[in-house]
């Protein structure tokens, strides 16, 4: 079906339908470019829902990502109106239904096809992070007040909309040098892990370029999960790697009083 | 590895990988597989349909059920195994279930020996919450994300023990060799080039079905790929009319129509009412009322509707906010947050709408308990795509303990056996072209219809004819229906490129769709009675004659789709006195 028969049968239906207009991104590494699309609205519709329209009733070769549709995979990323947005998570009614709604992939990562982008460079990053390496002869004994923090840090659902807005990634393109700020996530949640007996923090000043961050806190802004990046994960990771290699004096205490 | 032998002239052109053990699927149960089979020292590869640590496990959210016994300390796995067989009416493989409430506690701990952080007692030992159908407080948790806990803990173990991982890629077909099984075939889902892995052993993990149905909590990957994969290779499958329909789904606003929202909020203390305000479950089961099984409370759901007494939406109010704004979202964060961003309902100060949506198939591949193997040399099954643990009815958080127990023992076996089949390892070329030709096909038959347009006829015969409530009728209406559908989806058309092409990925989703879908019918029609989530209205009794056989489907000679009737497993005597006893248990 062409885009002209669907509109046609859109204005055939008796009641007052509401239509959306939607510019989607199309197209693949090489080349793309928008092609617009008009979707009926119903109540409490989310972008992907609109997606899904299109797939079914027009185009569907449309190639986008989606699991849950409950914001809970982190699939379903892309850039609505220029800003990193969960698609299931969008509801049209955040915008002027006579305005188009523009839908294009995440910026920062190589594009496949459509709304689908590479990330796979992200899950080259988590490969290199140490994994959890418990204390030896641990009762595995915690306290809820002491692992509140770190279960902040892992409900993050990986959709890669922090790395996504980073100027460092975005930008200045240091993907090999700097891991991304859900990466200083996963290794806050580590290194603030009770039970825990690894030091990343060579690895978070040398590998992962800690210190191209200048907390500039766009990706808390933008994470879905409302996870405190910068200031939780962060600036607490960046104290401890200037203490250690800056700041000999109180390095030598928290030596003493010990890490965590 | 060394030993294989390829003939490269005519399969050059593909691409190959090869493995002693291949793991189809990466949600709890395939991670689990890969891990230890890992561990077990063969090279192992993990493919999925998505990309890792998206698979559906993400999204469970309530609990793992172990019997740890921190909060209630006179939980055991008696009782345990005792709840899960009562829940399941019965109809449960009893090995899988005693195996299951054996080892779930120690899968529980050795994920927090991998880092995962569950929510703490104020001893600083594991939390537990209670759930439907458990006597005790037994779901370890972690808020209302442990799915995710979960899955991100196994993907940090995986990938630091040198585990291949293929995502984004499908298996379409298993490949066999002297009745064994000696690889498979499928397709990227980027490129749409094919590729082979040639395995020694191959363990499924793929998953449920219901994308079957129109109103469902599961994603696009739960299309029946893992069963059908079984099935054509020859494996039965078992149980398949139990399909669990949750009872708590959003039912308002359309586009939310399904997604789940957590029996913890039940857990929790949330309360069930009606469009009258009455708390209807003192009628249906005023002993455990909403902490019953899923299958009554989503019946009783059903039948407050049917009688005029529903929500605005046809569903029920489903409130807690009696629990305070502090409580809630501390434990329920994500109940707060999807109701308050997608349906503009504050959970801490009104009820949510809920109604029954589609969640879990309890049938599926027919396995051996302690080992998962199928009937097919070489071939595991673990997970929901494996039926007879949970007979007629799971109870919220086995699902969980079930990945990790069978994912784990999917793993160990499979690895064994890969260890003591040191034959090589030949590709039969006929059976590759055949592979290929049954996928390409979609794009070149003119005048077929889009598949979308079929999947959503499938999903409105489903959801009306072989949904909550049966009857003879339906099912005999529905299995004809199945027959021209299935003509329909062989013909369908595809346009575009085989690039990253989700209307391609659905042409082929919908043939085992339709199949296993015919079989969930023939079930239905053959189980003459009503027992867990299956429910006949003109059979509306559980009849005990029909609670010694299983039923059982296989793929006849002639390509046909059969139905028989499988005696269950004689019981041990120790097992049987275990459920007649009535100190074991047995609060509820
Ligand atoms: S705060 Fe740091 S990590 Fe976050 S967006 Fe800014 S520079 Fe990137
Ligand atoms: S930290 Fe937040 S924004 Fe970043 S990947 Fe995780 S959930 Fe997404
Ligand atoms: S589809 Fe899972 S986060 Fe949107």
């Amino acid at each position: 079906m062409n885009k002209e028969e669907s509109q046609s049968q859109i204005s055939s239906g008796d009641k007052k339908v509401r239509i959306a207009t939607f510019k989607v991104y199309r197209g693949d590494r090489e080349k793309g470019n928008e092609v617009e699309y008009k979707v009926p609205v119903e109540e409490g519709m989310v972008v992907l829902d609109a997606i899904h329209y299109i797939q079914k009733n027009i185009s569907p070769d449309l190639a986008v990502r989606w699991n849950c549709k409950a914001a809970k995979c982190g699939s379903c990323s892309a850039e609505v109106n220029g800003k990193p947005r969960l698609m299931c998570k969008t509801r049209l009614d955040d915008f002027d239904i006579n305005e188009e709604i523009k839908v294009y992939p995440m910026k920062s990562f190589p594009i496949i096809k459509d709304l689908a982008c590479d990330v796979s460079w992200n899950y080259e990053v988590n490969k290199k992070i140490t994994p959890f390496t418990p204390k030896e002869n641990t009762t595995w004994k915690m306290n809820q007040r002491d692992i509140d923090r770190v279960q902040e840090f892992r409900k993050c659902i990986e959709c890669f909309a922090c790395q996504n807005v980073c100027h460092v990634i975005r930008e200045h393109d240091l993907k090999p040098k700097f891991a991304g700020p859900r990466f200083f996530v996963r290794v806050a949640g580590l290194e603030m892990h009770p039970l825990d007996d690894v030091d990343r923090l060579e690895a978070l000043k040398d590998d992962m370029g800690i210190g191209f961050c200048n907390i500039t806190k766009c990706c808390t802004e933008v994470c879905p999960e409302d996870i405190h990046i910068t200031d939780n994960a962060i600036i607490p990771l960046k104290e401890r790697v200037v203490d250690r290699y800056y700041d000999p004096v109180r390095m030598f205490f928290r030596k003493i009083f010990k890490k965590k | 590895m060394g030993g294989y032998k390829v003939n490269m002239s005519t399969l050059d052109r593909f691409e190959i990988h090869e493995h002693d053990v291949l793991v189809i699927g990466a949600g709890g149960a395939g991670l689990r597989a890969a891990i230890e089979a890992s561990a077990n020292g063969v090279s192992v590869g993990l493919v999925c349909k998505s990309l890792l640590g998206k698979a559906h496990t993400v999204m469970a959210e309530g609990g793992i059920a172990a019997a740890v016994g921190n909060v209630d300390k006179q939980d055991n796995w008696q009782t345990h195994f005792k709840d899960t067989m009562k829940g399941g009416k019965f109809l449960n493989n009893y090995r899988m279930a005693q195996l299951h409430a054996q080892e779930a506690p120690e899968r529980v701990l050795e994920l927090e020996r991998w880092g995962a952080l569950f929510d703490r007692t104020s001893e600083g030992t594991i939390l537990q919450r209670p759930f439907g159908g458990h006597s005790y407080k037994r779901l370890c948790h972690v808020g209302d994300r442990t799915g995710l806990e979960m899955i991100r803990t196994l993907q940090d173990k995986g990938v630091h023990m040198g585990i291949n991982v293929y995502m984004e890629c499908t298996i379409t077909r298993l490949l066999k060799e002297d009745g064994k099984i000696s690889g498979a075939f499928g397709y990227w889902r980027e490129t749409g080039r094919f590729v082979i892995f040639k395995a020694k052993a191959i363990i499924l993990a793929t998953g449920g079905v219901g994308k079957a149905y129109k109103v469902t909590s599961n994603s696009w990957e739960y299309t029946a790929d893992g069963q059908l994969l079984a099935y054509d290779a020859g494996a039965e499958l078992i149980d398949t009319e139990f399909i669990q329909f949750h009872p708590t789904g959003m039912i308002w606003p359309p586009g939310v129509i399904g997604i789940l929202v957590t029996e913890a909020v039940r857990g929790e203390g949330g309360i069930l009412r009606n469009k009258d305000g009455y708390r209807f479950m003192e009628k249906y089961d005023p002993e455990r009322m909403e902490l019953s099984t899923r299958d009554v409370v989503a019946r009783s759901i059903y039948i407050e509707n049917k009688e005029g007494r529903g929500s605005p939406h046809g569903g029920a109010f489903l409130d807690i906010s009696h629990k305070g704004a502090e409580y809630i979202k501390k434990k329920l964060p994500s109940m707060y947050h999807q109701f308050k961003e997608l349906a503009d309902v504050d959970i801490t100060t009104g009820p949510m709408e809920v109604g029954p949506t589609c969640h879990y198939s309890m049938g599926g591949v027919k396995v051996d308990a302690d080992s998962t193997a199928t009937s097919i040399p070489g071939l595991y099954a673990a997970g929901e795509v494996a039926g007879g643990m949970h007979g007629a009815n799971r109870l919220g958080g086995n699902s969980l303990s079930d990945l990790l127990v069978f994912g784990r023992r999917a793993g160990l076996y499979a690895a064994e056996y890969a260890k003591k089949n040191k034959a090589t390892l030949n590709i039969n070329e006929d059976e590759i072209a055949n592979a290929e030709k049954s996928i390409v096909v979609f794009f070149e038959q003119d005048g077929g219809e889009n598949p979308y347009t079929v999947h959503r006829d499938l999903q409105e015969l489903m959801q009306n004819k072989v949904g909550i409530f049966r009857v003879e009728d339906d099912l005999k209406f529905a299995i004809n229906e199945l027959k021209s559908l299935k003509e329909r989806a062989a013909k369908v058309k595809i346009e575009g490129s085989r690039m990253y092409n989700p209307g391609w990925h659905m042409a082929y989703d919908l043939q085992s769709m339709v199949i296993y879908s015919e079989a969930i019918a023939k079930c239905a029609l053959q189980r003459k009675e009503s027992r867990g989530a299956h429910s006949r209205l003109d059979y509306p009794n559980t009849d005990p004659e029909h609670g010694k056989w299983n039923s059982l489907v296989k793929k006849a000679n002639d390509g046909s789709l059969i139905v028989e009737k499988s005696p269950l497993p004689e019981m041990p005597g120790e097992l049987k006195q275990l459920l007649e006893d009535k100190k074991v248990a047995a609060k509820i």
